[in-house]
């Protein structure tokens, strides 16, 4: 009837884990009894849940990433803690179980559910203003996307409290990750909750791509896009190309566990290291659709807070292009050690070191935009700063490790773990809190508190170069990644200075959440009325903050570069004679009611239990019948309404 | 610089958002892509595994010919009839729109019943998915295929009774132009798949 589910199932003699996660399902059930007490539901329910606006979706898309920061962070820090006991004899405090389901865990949340929703929410909510345009090319669509990455986000979290997570790394190499070896259900958990998100993910790409090539205001042709559309641009071309890949490795794994198929076992004539590769084609790609559009928020930033045109704007577009294209050519230097021979990996060496030319571009390239601009040190910038200090050393040890001898020494040592955690950190990481700080008014209407956004960016610069610089060094030394104890007691020093990085960072991440609480208590002190609170360039400053549905009530054109700001600087910035009607797409429960049947359909395959599994399916494809069957349906904004919202919005932003 | 990138002319959709037909078609068009990027993983997959026959049954001693000959037939006429009832759609001429729509259900479903009389036959023979890498990779790739033409079958099913409920609408014109690029991206899926797996395996 429950297939392999228990009572067993549930981790009552693991007291840590069962308080835990206790904790989680009672916050929860607290949010969800406060949410019915005060009545919150139906605005809850119309506004954020079942809306189709780009904006509402992104804000939903960052606050998921919020929330498994926390998660994937407190994994971070939990091992870090055992890594600075479990020297010499002593066993720490984690046992080597509950240790390998940690660090999968960190790493799948980290980058699927943390990075992943964070960037793709930040395109959501920027593109489409940058572009001119009232939404993306599918709204319907972008509500699904979203919800599918929190089904499979939920389902990873399930893990915590029925079952176990994969004991595997956060990529699943078989034949570790094959049934003969982890006969549990956390492989299982790990493949269905990506599965179900990596659809969402593809989903949200092609819809990005398919904007952001038909769907501009007027005069906006490609070599007047915003440089965060270009990356955007670059960054959905490289989901829809490699996302793909992710999906089929997956379902033949899948596959070798479900139906007792051959692709990836040790019996059978099956291969594991076409899993290595398969798994890489979608990898280092991957990376890409990480970096590129962190890359597009430091170029918007350098160039509002320099108060000057991007320096090298078509260098910049070029270099993205190079990335995207390179980024598909250099998948095998995550396993040289596969002994493809000599030749395959000097070319694969040489690919690798080749794309720190495009990324050297881009560097200069802000440097320059800064040289001789009126640069005003507000958070961002720190943000910006900080990556490319930080970033340059990063790719520094990312060439050293593309030199394959070096890399048959460094390989799965923790100057590895190190290196991606360099670049991710310092490029990603920071990225996304210099976006979030900077689009922040934009969303909401106010300012972030800018002491605490201040302290955050140094708790998390100070506190990575603690963490993850002694890394280098151990790693150096030959301390090896995902190790659970260690003989040599003279590392011990540096995984003590590495926790307390990653308390540090805790600070920073303490900061943050101080400052999203402080700025919205102090919210009408520090009201945006202006909608163009950092004196910006591109057209998601010519709208009101927070903007309206339709987002422009007239739709603007576009003349060259920095449209917005080549309006203010002509005076052009006037009210528009005549607002013709306009419709919006109305609100639609597709998406939630999508994502509700994968999370039941999810958690029955991994189970087993077929009944509920055919069950989920079936509802779903009835869920998709009738929404495909009513003729859509849109809501008129009329004219007078628009002139009528334009008015109000002139009137406030005349200084009182 | 701002001069200079100022007086680029617009040559690339100086116009503005492009019609709604041009955007669903075109995102269509890029979901087809990833689609073909999917299939060409379990391609590369079985280009590897192909040799790995782990004692049992190989390609040769599997395939004929002739079966893959008419399946080949079975689907790419159905293609002809799909694209004839997008003309007829387009002239509105509804009568022969539903007898091309049925001719194209028909020959899919020949095409779905052949292919799962071969999967049939070859389990029957102990040449299952789980016989050996080599058969894990086949039943995968064509199954692939078989469950996108199963999809499209119940796809053009509902487009059916849609159009004859609510009338040949915009909307469901452009699913039906969405329908029909998949319905002939399955084609040539299969071309491919007809040369790599059965042409050159049995050889």
């Amino acid at each position: 009837m429950l297939g392999k589910l228990t009572w067993q199932a549930i981790p009552f003699n693991e007291p840590p884990a069962i308080a835990a996660s206790g904790m989680i399902v009672l916050i929860i059930l607290g949010l969800l009894a406060l949410i019915t007490v005060k009545g919150w539901w139906p605005y809850l329910w119309n506004e954020w849940l079942t809306s189709v606006d780009h904006k509402r979706i992104g804000v939903m898309y960052v606050v998921l990433a919020l929330v498994l920061l926390l998660r994937g962070f407190s994994d971070a820090i939990m091992m870090r803690t055992q890594l600075a006991l479990a020297a010499g004899g002593a066993p720490g405090y984690l046992p080597p179980d509950h240790y390998d389901q940690i660090f999968s865990a960190h790493g799948t949340i980290m980058i699927f559910f943390m990075a992943m929703p964070f960037v793709i929410g930040l395109m959501n909510f920027v593109v489409p203003l940058q572009l001119g345009v009232r939404d993306v090319a599918f709204p319907v669509l972008n509500s699904v996307s979203f919800w599918l990455t929190a089904a499979g986000a939920l389902l990873v979290n399930v893990s915590l409290m029925v079952g176990e997570f994969a004991r595997t790394g956060w990529l699943a190499y078989p034949p570790l990750s094959e049934l003969a070896f982890s006969p549990g259900v956390g492989v299982d958990y790990y493949l269905w909750s990506l599965q179900i998100s990596g659809l969402g993910t593809l989903l949200a790409g092609i819809n990005m791509v398919t904007t952001i090539l038909k769907v501009r205001a007027p005069g906006m042709s490609y070599m007047r896009m915003p440089v965060f559309c270009w990356t955007a641009l670059c960054a959905n071309m490289l989901i829809v190309a490699a996302f793909p890949i992710l999906t089929a490795t997956f379902g033949m794994l899948l596959l070798d566990r479900y139906a007792g198929m051959h692709f990836f076992t040790n019996t059978g004539g099956g291969n594991f290291m076409l899993y290595v590769n398969l798994i890489w084609m979608w990898g280092h790609p991957e990376v890409y659709i990480l970096v590129l559009p962190a890359f597009g928020i430091f170029s918007e930033v350098i160039a509002t807070f320099s108060g000057k045109q991007l320096f090298g704007y078509r260098s910049m577009v070029l270099a993205t292009l190079a990335i995207c294209v390179l980024s598909f050519m250099v998948w095998l230097h995550h396993f040289f050690t596969m002994g493809a021979g000599a030749d395959v990996n000097a070319i694969f060496g040489i690919a690798s070191m080749i794309i720190a030319i495009p990324t050297g571009v881009k560097l200069f390239n802000w440097l320059f935009t800064m040289f001789r601009g009126r640069i005003r040190f507000e958070v961002p910038v720190l943000w910006t700063i900080g990556f490319m200090v930080t970033f340059a050393m990063g790719g520094m040890t990312g060439v050293l490790l593309a030199v394959p001898p070096a890399d048959f020494v460094l390989h799965n040592s923790l100057f590895l773990v190190a290196h991606f955690h360099n670049v991710i950190i310092g490029a990603v990481v920071f990225g996304v809190m210099a976006g979030y700080y900077y689009w922040f008014p934009k969303a909401f209407g106010f300012t972030l508190h800018r002491g605490l956004g201040v302290l955050s960016f140094w708790c998390w610069f100070i506190g990575f170069y603690l963490a993850f610089f002694p890394l280098y060094a151990v790693g150096l030394l030959g301390a090896t990644r995902r190790m659970q104890h260690y003989a040599d007691l003279s590392w011990q020093p540096y995984m003590i200075a590495a926790e307390v990085g990653a308390i540090v960072i805790l600070c920073g991440i303490l900061a943050t959440i101080a400052q999203l609480v402080v700025s919205i208590r102090t919210r009408e002190s520090r009201r945006d009325l202006t909608g163009d609170p950092w004196n910006g360039r591109t057209l998601e400053w010519a709208t009101a903050s927070p903007p309206p549905v339709y987002n422009f009530a007239v739709v603007p054109k576009v003349e060259s570069l920095d449209a917005f700001w080549a309006a203010k600087q002509q005076g052009t910035v006037e009210p528009a004679q005549a607002y013709p009607a306009i419709e919006v797409p109305r609100n639609s429960p597709l998406g939630f009611l999508t994502a509700f049947c994968a999370v039941i359909s999810g958690f029955a395959l991994i189970w087993h239990i077929w009944w509920l599994a055919l069950l989920g399916l079936t509802a779903a494809a009835i869920v998709l019948v009738v929404f495909g069957w009513r003729p859509r349906i849109a809501v008129e904004v009329s004219s007078e309404q628009l002139a009528a919202d334009e008015r109000a919005r002139r009137q406030s932003m005349v200084p009182a | 610089m701002n001069a200079q990138v100022a007086n680029v002319p617009v040559a690339d959709s100086g116009a503005g958002p492009a019609p709604v037909r041009i955007v669903v078609g075109y995102g269509f068009w890029i979901f087809l892509l990833s689609d073909i990027i999917l299939f060409s993983a379990l391609f590369a997959t079985y280009a590897v595994l192909q040799g790995q026959t782990n004692g049992g049954p190989s390609g040769r001693e599997l395939f004929e010919l002739r079966h893959a000959g008419i399946e080949t037939l079975a689907l790419l006429l159905s293609s002809y009839t799909c694209g004839l009832a997008v003309l007829a759609m387009e002239r509105r001429r509804m009568p022969a729109f539903y007898l091309c729509c049925a001719l194209t259900f028909i020959l899919g479903a020949t095409f779905l019943s052949l292919e799962l009389n071969e999967f049939a036959a070859l389990i029957a023979r102990g040449a299952g998915p789980s016989r050996s890498a080599f058969l894990s990779a086949f039943f995968s790739l064509v199954g692939l295929h078989g469950v996108h033409v199963t999809v499209g079958l119940l796809w053009l099913i509902f487009l059916v009774a849609q159009t004859a409920y609510r009338g040949p609408r915009d909307y469901v014109c452009r699913r039906l132009l969405c329908f029909s690029l998949f319905w002939h991206a399955l084609d040539i899926i299969w071309v491919a798949l007809l040369t790599v797996v059965y042409l050159m395996g049995a050889r």
